[in-house]
């Protein structure tokens, strides 16, 4: 690099206000010596100079109503967009609560099948389920889509969804028969979809934050 | 300034269109001059000032508020003309030099309109011309020094608006320097 391109590179260095002491007094003592590059700058300072001095345009009038004019109308579907940007928690409930309720619709259609949460020392006829004299059910019992007969005693808490509760038998065909079951526990009863749909939620909620 | 500019932004994210014009109001003069000298003819600048603030506000989501909008919206401007200097056709440059002659463009056969370096220009002349040299830069160059001497932001400020490191714009404004000191020396 020669001495007047070194000084021109410091030039542009000292129009970007980056030139150091030593630097300064290297171009400075150049710039004494050299005519070409004292004009060099002093046409680069008039360069910008007129520069600075061109006039400032304004923007056709009307400009901002053109542009608004313009504008894509918001959609609805932005709306919402923007919304379920702005509320992440309440679309995951209501994500949530859509797959659960789902859930139970398909529960409550599709099974017609009759279940029984226990099989052991019970009868099963038909779609009627008995607990035989003299048997102790242990725990608790679920009944769905049948019938419960009770003769013996039930140790827990007894749901029937989609049945009854037959309180008399006549099954060996000798008359009403008083049940003589007994259930050491609640009795549930549902036949309904509000029914089922409230046991979902609670059986849900007390399998969640049951402590044990 | 500033505040008032960053709660419009704020109304315009939450879709509140109305809150834009103010915006719009606000940057109008600066955007549609930026797009003036960068392409060099008002009917261009105007469309691509429109369009600038048209897809600010159609992307005014992906705008960070923890940055200067007029930084954003330059960048912006600055994007849509270079894209659409590259898409002109070379073939409608007026400066494109005329085959079969040496040094004649078909800025010397609009004699009314081209002024000469050696003419004695002033005022409104001397605005043209150096409008006129300005718009004869290489893109590259002719944004940064229009971003630098015409709407007067940092040599920092302007490698965030271009998103180019600091270096080069320092390297590209030197040859800018260069090329304009070269063309308006006669004056």
């Amino acid at each position: 690099m020669n001495a007047h391109s070194e000084s021109i590179a410091l030039m542009h260095k000292y129009l970007d206000g980056d030139l150091n002491k030593t630097e300064e007094q290297k171009l400075q003592g150049h710039l004494e010596d050299c005519e070409d590059c004292q004009a060099h700058l002093r046409e680069l300072k008039r360069t910008i100079t007129l520069l600075q001095s061109a006039e400032h345009i304004k923007a056709p009038a009307n400009f901002t109503d053109k542009v608004m004019n313009n504008l894509p109308k918001e959609k609805k579907r932005m709306i919402y967009k923007r919304w379920v940007k702005s509320h992440p928690f309440i679309v995951a409930a209501a994500v949530f609560f859509i797959f659960m309720l789902g859930g139970m619709f398909t529960d409550w259609n599709q099974d017609s099948q009759l279940v029984v949460s226990k099989q052991e020392n019970l009868i099963i006829q038909g779609d009627t389920v008995i607990v035989p004299e003299g048997v102790v059910v242990e725990g608790d019992l679920l009944v769905k889509n049948g019938n419960l007969i009770i003769e013996g005693v039930i140790d827990g808490d007894v749901t029937i969804v989609n049945g009854e509760l037959i309180e008399s038998t006549s099954l060996d065909g000798e008359g009403l028969m008083a049940s003589v079951g007994e259930i050491n526990g609640e009795l549930q009863t549902v036949n309904r979809m509000f029914d089922w749909l409230w046991y979902q939620i609670k059986s849900f909620f007390s399998g969640v934050f049951s402590t044990d | 300034m500033d505040q008032i500019i960053r709660d419009k932004i704020k109304q315009v994210k939450k879709g509140d269109q109305a809150a834009f014009s103010d915006v719009v109001e606000y940057y109008q003069h600066k955007i549609y001059q930026h797009c003036y000298r960068m392409l060099g003819n008002a009917h261009e600048a105007e469309d691509m000032a429109q369009e600038a603030f048209i897809r600010a506000y159609v992307n005014i989501d992906s705008f960070d508020d923890g940055r200067k909008f007029s930084t954003w919206l330059y960048r912006i401007a600055t994007n849509l003309t270079i894209d659409r200097i590259r898409k002109r056709k070379p073939d409608f440059f007026l400066d494109a030099e005329i085959k079969g002659t040496e040094g004649l463009d078909m800025y010397s056969q609009l004699a009314s309109t081209y002024i000469s370096p050696s003419d004695k220009v002033e005022g409104i002349e001397l605005q043209r011309y150096i409008h006129h040299e300005i718009s004869e830069l290489p893109p590259k160059y002719r944004s940064i020094i229009i971003l630098r001497y015409i709407e007067e932001f940092s040599l920092q400020e302007i490698s965030e608006i271009l998103d180019i490191p600091l270096g080069t714009v320092k390297t590209r404004i030197h040859r800018g320097r260069e090329a304009l000191r070269k063309r308006l020396r006669h004056v």
